[in-house]
């Protein structure tokens, strides 16, 4: 698997499975058994996975991200056997483009029914999970939610959606609640905060929430700033909140903007904290490509178990295809992982089965800061974001304690 | 108050002196092939990549790059022009909007293909330099952008003016067959013309590539501004794209600081409305 591979909508074929292929063809032809298909059909059916997400449009980024983590889990459990409960039946991934659009990620789903889906993993955007879930609920195929935070998500009643991550109600608590903590322990805590979003469901819903919020902290907030995807500058922005002279600044939008606004905050000198919780643009292209003016930006967001040892390979072989190790990779990784367990347990690929087995899973063998799985309504129980900073050119966990690779520098030091 | 009107509208004619180079090309082919450049987008994306590469690659700064990519904008406009447009348009205007919507998804997708769909910026020395005049900050590349948008601007009417080439183009623009009678060879001033408006494409995608992101639906985030200022302006004229170019961008920013960044991105199209219905040849006639 290549780059090239994970942004065309050809499935990618490994060396070892190109080579098992061509192994198989030779040992068939050896033993003559090309002239009898009935033995080749004792084969294990594959299970076929939709895989949905923006390979193309504003989000394709993090939608290829989503991909390739997605492929390399189906990689690793066909390596490792595929699914023993199923006779060792391998997991085919059939790919779609939801094109960064509601009305492509609900398409993808309907052509993929045709071709015999078994179960549904996507999406990124939260607006295309929510209706391509809806879509793939007609059926009732499992659907499984990598990336996508909106909490409408999990809370419509439909059984076949399950979201291993946390939702952004449980993210914006856990955040708030973090970054009071932070505040105390620094002796500092913020007293005011400009709120800057995208204005789709992702942005305004997780907005409205740290708005509602922050007061319960003691943090006034000064102001609410939408802005579209894309936005050409944010100068403006910056001006604003310069004369608001808040302390801190959240801004939760998708990675072109919130790389563009570090750097007019950077550049008008603004001295102001970022804050943000699940900022879309928090990660290594943001320090890769703003060093100076990502230092000291903190986030809470989706992350990995810094102490795991999984870690560090998957990073490895997520850079040797020249992408980024961000969470939207290990997220549907571990995504096709709680998969591959729901359906070891149900041992059948029927819609129903498949997805009680998910609403039982307990499931606890990923490499993310979470406790076993519990689903209530869909929604992962156990799931938890984390406290991050930029801190010497690199992203470290800062809270909670139990995964904490260093402490929190809080406020930023003043801009020189 | 007034402190943050005026940074509003500093803010605004440096975000609009970009706005005038994109326009700039696709008025003057406007102006000359009386044809809408649907690939005006894709081929400032490439311009963006080009300036992308030179930096990350070669260490250029962009503003190095900016000739070369003014003059590799013009050599391959004037290809596009003889090699594509002109050769499959058969001297009809509909064919021509046809090709290049064509070009313009063949772009992207190649672009798509080749640079994938990663944003990628660059981190430049002096890219994050600000000049402060008491409470007025500038951001430099912005500022230098704005002069640059001026001086080519002056540059380019100057010699559509005055030079032999540009009284040819001139004669093109308005009127075809009487130039050919002369013996003007127009298809060679088309493919001129286009070239030209390719090469201001460079120089803006180099000074774009400061202060902004190159993915491959970049040119979408302008187009649609550019179009907007070109009628605003008068479709053909350059003082028009200048004028017009600098008044979105004020009114954008101004709108945008006051109604809120989301509402003030209405100030665009309410324009190009209140144009075709109060103006609809722009603030300036077309001059050509």
């Amino acid at each position: 698997m290549n780059k090239r591979d994970i942004q065309s909508s050809r499935v990618p074929v490994t060396d070892s499975r190109r080579r098992r292929t061509l192994l198989g063809v030779a040992g068939a032809a050896a033993t003559g058994t090309l002239g009898f298909p009935g033995l080749m059909l004792a084969q294990p059916a594959p299970v076929r996975l939709g895989l949905i997400h923006s390979i193309t449009g504003p989000t394709a980024y993090n939608g290829q991200h989503c991909r390739a983590g997605a492929l390399m889990a189906i990689e690793d459990v066909n390596a490792n056997g595929g699914i023993k409960a199923l006779g060792g039946a391998k997991l085919e991934p059939v790919l779609g483009d939801s094109q960064s659009r509601v009305e492509v990620g609900v398409s993808e789903v309907e052509r993929m029914q045709q071709q015999g889906i078994h179960a549904y993993q996507g999406c990124y955007n939260s607006a295309v999970v929510i209706a391509a879930s809806q879509a793939a609920a007609r059926y009732g195929t499992p659907f499984v939610v990598d990336v996508g935070v909106s909490d409408l998500i999990v809370n419509r009643g439909l059984k076949n959606v399950f979201r291993l991550s946390p939702g952004f109600g449980s993210c914006v608590k856990d955040g708030i609640a973090t970054l009071d903590a932070i505040g105390k322990s620094s002796g500092r805590p913020a007293k005011s905060a400009v709120l800057v979003h995208e204005s789709s469901e992702f942005g305004a819903s997780t907005t409205k929430l740290i708005q509602a919020q922050l007061p319960g902290i003691g943090i006034e907030v000064k102001d609410v700033i939408a802005h579209d995807t894309p936005t050409r500058s944010f100068d403006n922005v910056v001006m604003k909140i310069r004369s608001l002279s808040p302390d801190l600044v959240m801004h939760t939008g998708y990675v072109n903007e919130y790389l563009l606004l570090a750097r007019a905050l950077h550049r008008f000198r603004a001295d102001v904290t970022a804050y943000s919780i699940l900022g879309g643009g928090f990660g290594a292209k943001l320090v890769r490509e703003a060093p100076e003016a990502s230092a000291y930006m903190l986030d809470f967001n989706h992350w990995y178990n810094p102490k795991d040892a999984r870690v560090a390979p998957l990073r490895k072989r997520t850079e040797d295809l020249k992408m980024d190790f961000i969470f939207e990779v290990y997220c549907a990784y571990n995504a096709v992982m709680l998969l591959t367990d729901a359906l070891e347990r149900a041992g059948t690929v029927d819609n129903e089965a498949v997805v009680a087995s998910l609403a039982s899973s307990t499931w606890s063998d990923h490499f993310l800061p979470y406790g076993p799985t519990k689903f209530v309504n869909g929604q992962n129980q156990g799931g938890a974001a984390v406290g991050l900073q930029v801190l010497d050119g690199e992203i470290k966990v800062v809270a909670p304690s139990a995964y904490a690779e260093a402490e929190a520098v809080f406020p930023r030091p003043k801009r020189g | 108050m007034w402190e943050f009107l005026v940074s509003a509208v500093i803010n605004g004619l440096m975000s609009g002196a970009i706005y005038v180079l994109v326009a700039l090309g696709l008025t003057l082919i406007y102006g000359v092939l009386h044809i809408i450049n649907f690939a005006h987008g894709s081929l400032l994306m490439l311009g963006m990549y080009a300036a992308f590469f030179a930096w990350s690659m070669l260490g250029i700064s962009p503003y190095v790059t900016l000739p070369f990519a003014c003059l590799g904008g013009f050599v391959l406009g004037y290809l596009l022009y003889r090699g594509v447009i002109g050769r499959f348009s058969a001297g009809k205007d509909e064919n021509i909007l046809l090709i290049t919507l064509g070009l313009a998804i063949i772009i992207e997708n190649l672009s798509l293909f080749f640079f994938a769909s990663d944003t990628r910026t660059i981190s430049m020395p002096g890219g994050d330099d600000i000049i402060i005049i008491g409470w007025l900050m500038i951001s430099v590349p912005k500022l230098i952008s704005f002069v640059a948008a001026l001086v080519l601007c002056a540059g380019l009417s100057l010699y559509i003016s005055r030079s032999d080439l540009g009284k040819a183009i001139r004669a093109v623009a308005k009127e075809r067959q009487g130039a050919r009678v002369v013996g003007i060879n127009v298809e060679r001033i088309y493919a001129i013309s286009y070239g030209l408006g390719i090469a201001c494409l460079g120089a803006a995608a180099c000074l774009l590539m400061t202060s902004f992101y190159v993915s491959p639906a970049v040119g979408h985030a302008f187009v649609l501004v550019a179009f907007t200022t070109v009628v605003l302006g008068g479709m053909g004229s350059f003082v028009g794209a200048l004028v017009g170019g600098l008044i979105i961008g004020v009114a954008e920013s101004v709108s945008g600081a006051f109604l809120g960044e989301q509402l003030g991105q209405i100030a665009i199209p309410l324009i190009f409305v209140l144009i075709l219905l109060f103006r609809p040849t722009g603030l300036f006639r077309g001059s050509q």
